[in-house]
């Protein structure tokens, strides 16, 4: 398709302005720029049509099966839509005053009170804009209860292996050193490692649980006393809680901080949807250093902003990206406690049901049962047919579904992460497998066609080592 | 896959040659390109710079993943390979001419692999 500075013509323009009904003022010379820019000039019939046509090029959770794993590509309910688009949230200020402003004051006031009792933490900030975002404020808070305490030997963050690469950066990011704690067989931390990392320069432990082989580590219990024991703190990354969410807390399981991914648990827009929302909750000694603005319940029974004294200060403007988390309250409260639970099973049910069907045509990285999402090893499959995790995903494209998440963990070669999650039916799960199997023993008997996939998609095979070798960014008018 | 006699090898899949005047340069094996696939960019250090055993002096990118490079000596930094800047798939291609650093008054460990215990430590992970 064209891009939108070729559907330009000169003197075109989207607007009609009224007539000028106040005096003309030239700006001084100095202050102009000797070239006008080169924006696009088009009808407001070609920008539409130019939209139109990118929309149709998307794939999205409403056109199919999106099994991107790690990503949680669940629906998002339309209600949570509604309940942000109201005047009363859309039409706010956030510099009003504090009793003009109480209904959103109460929307962050349950959403801490509901993410506090699902994640066992006392106390919890708003303000971090995405996952990453709250890792980096929780990484904060662990800095600030060491540095008070006067303990500033503690600069290493333990990582394990398997961790979303936003882990050590988060960690360098907030001045920790990292080190990195290997998996054990079964995928899980492996403790004797962790031992011998864990001492007095340990400011903490980052872990995803369950991780990102779709693992609930058994051993956790173990593994956060093992940091406690040496004096560090234990970090709980939210990625993956929509798995566990309404059965398990990462309170009960001796995390002190947990920040939280509004869109993978509760339902709200991803990445270019978003923007997002990373909550970041506390427990005991450290909530006292949360950021921003607290919202606290007066005797007369009205709200008010409050800023904890110790605070690490702000990390964002204002109350963080606020109408996201309109959505994920208005989830909250449609789902309720049990409906939460039951969203959780559903989606590591349909996971393993999904694994146990492909089972048979490809190992799964780990054995038995998974949480949310699994990951297939293609490794074998490469190194007898030349078919890589690449050329199946690819193929997948075009059956119409999305393809899983390709090379991560990368603790496994040659994977395919899948993670169906909790909104998709039986009847499209048994559709997905029966196409990934056909794939799979098309690595054996038509490896050409794998080799060739996509064939009906905008778009076939781009030439991702060209394009990362020479990328061209900019668009230049010939 | 090959694995060139006149050079000591890492478990972390770096090679290490020793040069006449006492130099020591240092690269990633043919496995170890072979298992990034297709490089894109290779960030090194500067001329003057420390290294320190077992500790990180590159980093390579691949369409795959970023990974950092492991020193398997102390010592300072005379030379860069600067052409791999420019076409860091010399590293794919010639994995064993493509060096990245070399690095003068290094003291080479005993506990290298020579180029037969490092051939099978790889088969060992086929």
């Amino acid at each position: 398709m064209k891009l939108i500075f070729e559907r330009s013509v000169p003197g075109r323009s989207t607007t009609i302005f009224p007539e000028c009904d106040v005096p003309e003022i030239n700006l001084p010379e100095s202050f102009l720029r000797a070239d006008k820019p080169d924006l696009p000039e088009v009808s407001e019939t070609d920008l539409s049509r130019h939209y139109q046509e990118l929309s149709k090029q998307v794939y999205g959770v409403c056109d199919g099966f999106y099994p991107l794993g790690s990503c949680t590509m669940k629906y998002n309910p339309s209600v949570n839509e509604e309940a942000a688009a109201l005047p009363g949230f859309t039409g706010l200020h956030p510099l009003q005053p504090a009793e003009t402003v109480q209904g959103a004051m109460e929307v962050l006031r349950l959403s801490e009170k509901y993410l506090c009792e699902l994640t066992g933490m006392d106390e919890m900030t708003f303000e971090p804009a995405a996952g990453a975002h709250g890792e980096f404020t929780g990484l904060l808070l662990i800095k600030k209860y060491h540095e008070l305490r006067g303990d500033v030997a503690r600069t290493k963050i333990l990582v394990p292996d398997s961790a979303h690469g936003t882990n050590p950066a988060s960690a360098s990011m907030a001045g920790f050193e990292v080190v990195n704690i290997p998996s054990a067989p079964d995928g899980g931390v492996d403790l004797e490692a962790l031992a011998a990392a864990a001492g007095p320069d340990t400011a903490g432990l980052m872990l995803t649980n369950p991780n990102t082989l779709g693992i609930f580590d058994r051993n956790i219990l173990k593994i956060t006393e093992i940091v406690h024991n040496a004096g560090g703190l234990c970090y709980y990354d939210g990625a993956n809680l929509n798995a566990i969410v309404g059965n398990a807390r990462p309170g009960d399981m001796g995390f002190d901080v947990v920040h939280l991914n509004m869109h993978k648990t509760f339902s709200t827009p991803h990445g270019g949807g978003g923007p997002g929302a990373g909550a970041v909750g506390a427990k005991g000694d450290m909530a006292k250093y949360l950021p921003g603005e607290h919202v606290v319940e007066k005797a007369d029974g009205t709200l008010a902003f409050e800023r904890k004294e110790q605070s690490i200060g702000r990390i964002r403007s204002y109350y963080g990206n606020f109408l996201v988390q309109v959505k994920a309250l208005a989830y909250i409260l449609m789902l309720g406690g049990d409906g939460l639970r039951d969203a959780s099973r559903n989606a590591v049910l349909n996971a393993n049901y999904l694994r146990v069907q492909l089972a048979p045509y490809c190992k799964v990285a780990t054995e038995g049962i998974c949480m949310h999402e699994f990951v297939l090893d293609l490794a074998e499959i490469k190194a007898r047919t030349g078919i890589s995790a690449m050329d199946i995903a690819k193929s997948m494209l075009d059956h119409g579904m999305h393809a899983p998440t390709m090379y991560f963990p990368l603790i496994v070669h040659e994977a395919l992460m899948f993670e169906p999650t909790e909104t998709e039916s039986k009847e499209t799960l048994d559709e997905a497998a029966a196409i990934v199997i056909e794939l799979l023993k098309m690595a054996d008997t038509d490896p050409e066609t794998l080799h060739n996939a996509p064939c009906h998609t905008p778009i076939s095979r781009p030439d991702e080592v060209k394009a990362a070798r020479t990328p061209v960014l900019t668009w230049k008018r010939a | 896959m090959t694995f060139p006699k006149n050079l000591k090898y890492t478990d972390t899949h770096e090679w290490l040659e020793e040069l006449e005047d006492g130099h020591v340069r240092i690269g990633i094996t043919d496995y170890a390109q072979d298992q990034l696939g297709d490089l894109v960019y290779v960030n090194l250090p500067e001329e003057g710079d420390e290294v320190v055993e077992y500790e990180s002096f590159a980093d390579v990118e691949s369409i795959k993943a970023i990974s950092e490079v492991i020193s398997p000596v102390n010592g300072t930094v005379v030379a860069i390979n600067e052409k791999l800047t420019d076409t860091p798939e010399a590293i794919n291609d010639t994995p064993y001419e493509a060096w990245f650093i070399e690095v003068s008054d290094a003291e080479v460990p005993d506990d290298l692999m020579d180029a037969d215990e490092y051939q099978a430590f790889v088969e060992s992970k086929e």
